[in-house]
């Protein structure tokens, strides 16, 4: 065991003061340490971007980021996506056009999509499917993922 | 592209057949999902596995104070030992954590237990495993050559089980063929890589003295069942949770080692302990699959009809048999069904499990028809080129069109629509002007392919399937109990344990039309053994059929209860009542009494039936089906660059038939998926060992899983050939996708390098597996 740091995490606009070791993940921080465990983990080796979250506006693989590396950002998660009962246009238009089937890979697909249109609202459709290849799916076979981003990215547009 | 309604209700239509939005969407998309990995626990464990392949254990040491158990601490645990009663099947034991000798690199030998995960893994790794390393036997043509050194003292020759059949006759017929057409196929191995790695958590209640079980499981029951044999512990002491589980296509339906030691830990230390494993542990020590290796011949006459097959089957079960199916599941299965769409009737075959020195082999997703299509399409194609004709003109000739129809292995076969969805998907293709295309292209030197794959898929079958194949847990039948509540409110309970299929959608749907209420105020309950009736879970393209169809007989019962209680309460003949939109109505009148109502009269004013209607309205059904045919029809075009060897996939089509399709959103998101694990199959994935026995892919980036990149849009074409064979007429469809693509997409293959006059009959078919027969062609570029 090495020593602890105190930090702080901003997630949907709440500090969570944790104590972390400096090998923590953020990953790990915002499951264990902040109680968020909407994000999941699917490899630990920044391959299959299921722990995707927002980080000051970009999404990144919360499992490749120490959580100390996060001290002070502001970071968004899929459990702050919704404004109260009302579904980010997102996630709506994952349920509209059945963009999930388990569940597990959807949190990363929707931060990563959400992170990316936010900052690219007329992403081509070309770029668009070179951003999704970067989030691994088993369910869907992606034809769903890239209709519900699609549907989203227009509704974003309004 | 398929046109499907969507809507809500409320105006009188059908809810079966239409696409409406899953119920379990809300809380998933929230975040507000509840997997395994998500609870939290007093005690952690991180488990020490082999680096060896194959060798005894010499000594194992930990540091000072650590808490590390071996197979010494829990030597009254019993090991997982599968049976089949046929087939010369060697039952072979697998204990809990490696006793004495390890026979697979990953295979567990240590469980470090600490108060963080992070402090379970600094332990781990100063734990020292010393091994006597022996030879590993990797592949399965080797591990059964003569001399080759006995993984099992239980199993002589390595051979774990072997199946034979031989119908009447065959000898006869295959010496009058005009063609003898072989092919020598090989599948590499796969992992079904759900993308929720495994994890198990059980919880100790000192109150009661029970566990509570967490774990990713498709089987929930069952796994009470195996844990507290193996424990020796009443099961009523235990109970079994499958929570949100984040996708299993076979993986998660067998038995690991895991779970029995994290409840043997949880009882032990009276406490709560958890086990998440990480992605490595998952590609090298879960499941594995698709080792194979078949030889198929197909004798045809002179005008192409195929008159009789030969087939040798040799699968690669790895180092233990998984549980409950065992090692038969894949070679048996490859038995079974070789024979496919095809209308012949002599057949031979010879099936048999190799165990090695590599991880278990067990289900995934469409178990061997991904291999046995590949094998049993690609000779068609070759059959094809044999006799100078069309690969769809061959197909023409051969398959079966007429219904029932018994295979040579004894199958019956249900109606379907096997040239149909071929004729569909030939249209769809437009095959004349791809012909075209094709040829203009290689007179650019670009070289395009087309592959087609025609195949049944046995779904839905009850225990006499499983009984058939000899096993001693013989799963098949579903319960479902559904209880219309007080408040008119339906709770339906599943022994079926969905994850990711949207079963509480689909059920819903076919309840709803039965008893005439609203999705909306349906639950399915799953899951849980503690609330759950028994049941078998959800696998083998099953659920719908099965627990489907046991909904609805159990649906059917209430349906007859309440208008039974309607015709009390509105003082109406029973034949004049209609249910619907949470009413009953007197036809024809305004006379009308809301479903809530006759509930609460069933449990609340029951002295008014006056002993004609039991109280309550709850009513219980099983279903034990004999098994149901889907059929597709899959087409890939390819682009293949000869300098590289890579393949760009062009286009991809289904024309399925699943029979009365519940949802079509949901039919259509099924399909998708598993044609991109059958992309996955065809062209990218594979777990590659070395000649030591370790493992060369033990990360997802080595792996490879298709990506969106991989994919391109794929075409679906849908018939309903409503199933006589199925209460609901609804056929299974989850593992037809993943089914076709092998076969058509390693045709279109060959297709695309005709001109070099090389074939592949290897999957994955890889850029260096294609550079490599082309650097040996004549006409290479």
């Amino acid at each position: 065991m090495t020593d602890k740091t105190a930090i702080t995490l901003n997630i949907n606009g709440k500090d969570y003061a944790i104590e972390v070791e400096p090998r923590r993940t953020l990953a790990d921080a915002i499951r264990e340490d902040c109680g968020q465990t909407g994000t999941h983990i699917g490899c630990e080796h920044g391959v299959c971007g299921a722990c995707t979250v927002i980080v000051d506006g970009a999404p990144v693989r919360s499992c490749l980021m120490f959580a100390a590396q996060a001290d002070g950002k502001t970071i968004r998660t899929v459990e702050g996506l919704a404004d109260g009962d009302r579904l980010h246009p997102m996630q709506q238009a994952f349920m509209d056009n059945h963009g999930l089937q388990c569940g597990f890979c959807t949190p990363g697909f929707l931060m990563l999509a959400v992170g990316v249109l936010e900052r690219e609202p007329n992403i081509s459709d070309e770029d668009l499917i070179d951003v999704l290849s970067s989030n691994l799916c088993r369910c869907t076979g992606y034809q769903n993922i890239i209709k519900s981003v699609r549907a989203a990215a227009q509704e974003m547009r309004k | 592209m398929s046109a499907h309604t969507k809507g809500s209700g409320g105006d009188g239509m059908k809810w079966v057949g239409r696409s409406i939005r899953r119920v379990e969407d809300p809380a998933l998309l929230r975040g507000r999902g509840r997997f395994t990995g998500d609870l939290p626990a007093t005690h952690w464990v991180r488990f020490v596995r082999s680096p060896n392949a194959a060798g005894k254990i010499k000594s194992i040491s930990a540091p000072d104070g650590a808490v590390v158990i071996t197979a010494a601490d829990i030597k009254g645990v019993k090991k997982i030992t599968p049976m089949l009663h046929k087939f010369e099947y060697r039952p072979v034991g697998q204990p809990i954590l490696a006793d004495g000798e390890v026979r697979f690199v990953g295979e567990a030998v240590v469980a470090v237990v600490a108060a963080t995960e992070e402090e379970a893994e600094d332990i781990a790794d100063l734990v020292e495993i010393d091994i006597e390393d022996a030879e590993a036997l990797v592949d399965s043509r080797v591990a059964i050559a003569a001399g080759a050194r006995q993984i099992h003292a239980e199993a002589p020759g390595n051979v774990i089980l072997k199946g034979e059949v031989k119908s009447p006759g065959f000898d006869a017929v295959w010496a009058s063929a005009a063609k003898i057409v072989k092919i020598d196929a090989r599948s590499n191995r796969q992992n079904a890589t759900p993308m929720e790695p495994r994890a198990a958590h059980a919880a100790y209640d000192a109150a009661s003295g029970r566990v509570t079980l967490h774990c990713t499981t498709q089987m929930p029951h069952l796994m009470r069942t195996a844990i507290a044999d193996c424990l020796g512990m009443p099961e009523s002491d235990l109970r079994v949770i499958a929570p949100d589980v984040g996708g299993g296509f076979g993986q998660k339906m067998s038995l690991c080692t895991e779970y029995v030691l994290v409840t043997w830990l949880a009882r032990h230390l009276k406490s709560s302990v958890g086990w998440t494993e990480d992605r490595r542990e998952n590609l090298i020590a879960s499941f594995h699959s698709r080792d194979q290796y078949v030889t198929l011949e197909g004798a045809f006459d002179k005008d192409a009809k195929l008159l009789a097959l030969r087939a040798d089957v040799l699968s690669n079960v790895g180092a233990y048999s998984c549980f409950p199916t065992t090692s038969g599941v894949e070679p048996l299965m490859a038995m079974a069904e070789m024979p496919g769409p095809y209308d012949f009737q002599h057949y031979q075959c010879l099936a048999r499990g190799a165990l090695t020195n590599t991880c278990t082999m067990a289900a995934y997703r469409g178990v061997s028809r991904p291999v046995i299509t590949f094998t049993l399409e690609r000779l068609m194609d070759k059959a094809a080129k044999a006799f100078a004709i069309d690969p769809v003109d061959i197909r023409r000739k051969n398959l079966i069109t007429t219904f029932p129809y018994k295979s040579a292995m004894g199958l019956e076969y249900d109606e379907a629509s096997y040239r149909e969805t071929m004729e569909m998907a030939v249209e769809a293709i437009n095959l004349p002007a791809f012909r075209a295309r094709q040829q203009l292209a290689r007179e650019r030197g670009e070289y395009l392919g087309i592959g087609f794959a025609t195949f049944s898929e046995r779904t839905g079958y009850g225990s006499p399937a499983f009984a058939a194949r000899g096993m001693a847990i013989t799963p098949g039948w579903e319960t479902v109990h559904v209880t219309v509540d007080p408040s008119g409110y339906v709770e339906a309970r599943i022994g079926s344990s969905p994850h990711g299929q949207g079963l509480r959608t689909t059920l819903a749907q076919i309840i709803a039309d039965e008893i005439g209420v609203p999705p909306d105020m349906i639950k399915i309950v799953h899951g849980d053994t503690e609330t759950a009736p028994y049941g078998w879970g959800t696998f083998a393209s099953r659920s719908l059929v099965i627990s489907g169809g046991a909904t609805l007989i159990a649906s059917r019962k209430i349906r007859a209860k309440l208008l039974k209680i309607a015709e009390h309460m509105l003082e109406a003949a029973e034949t004049d009542i209609v249910l619907a939109d949470g009413k009953a109505k007197v036809a024809g009148t305004d006379r009308e009494v809301s479903i809530a109502a006759m509930a609460r009269e069933a449990y609340t004013q029951t002295h008014r039936f006056k002993g004609e209607i039991e109280p309550g309205l709850s009513e219980s059904g099983t279903y034990d089906p004999p098994g149901t045919f889907s059929n597709a029809c899959h087409v890939a075009i390819v682009r293949l660059d000869p300098e590289t060897g890579h393949v760009k996939l062009e286009r991809y089509l289904v024309a399925e038939d699943a029979g009365r399709i519940i949802n079509p959103m949901i039919a259509d998101g099924q399909v998708h998926g598993g044609v991109v694990q059958g992309i996955g199959n065809a062209l990218l994935e594979e777990i590659i060992y070395d000649e030591s026995g370790a493992i060369l892919t033990a990360n997802l980036a080595d792996y490879m899983p298709p990506t969106a990149h991989e994919v391109p849009p794929i075409e679906l074409h849908h018939m309903e050939t409503p199933s006589t064979q199925s209460v609901t007429k609804a056929k299974g469809l989850g593992e037809g996708g993943t089914i076709g693509p092998p076969a058509a997409i390693v045709n279109a293959i060959n297709d695309a390098m005709a001109p070099f006059d090389v074939e592949i009959d290897t999957i994955p078919a890889t850029p260096q597996r294609i550079r490599a027969l082309l650097r040996n062609a004549e006409r290479a570029p």
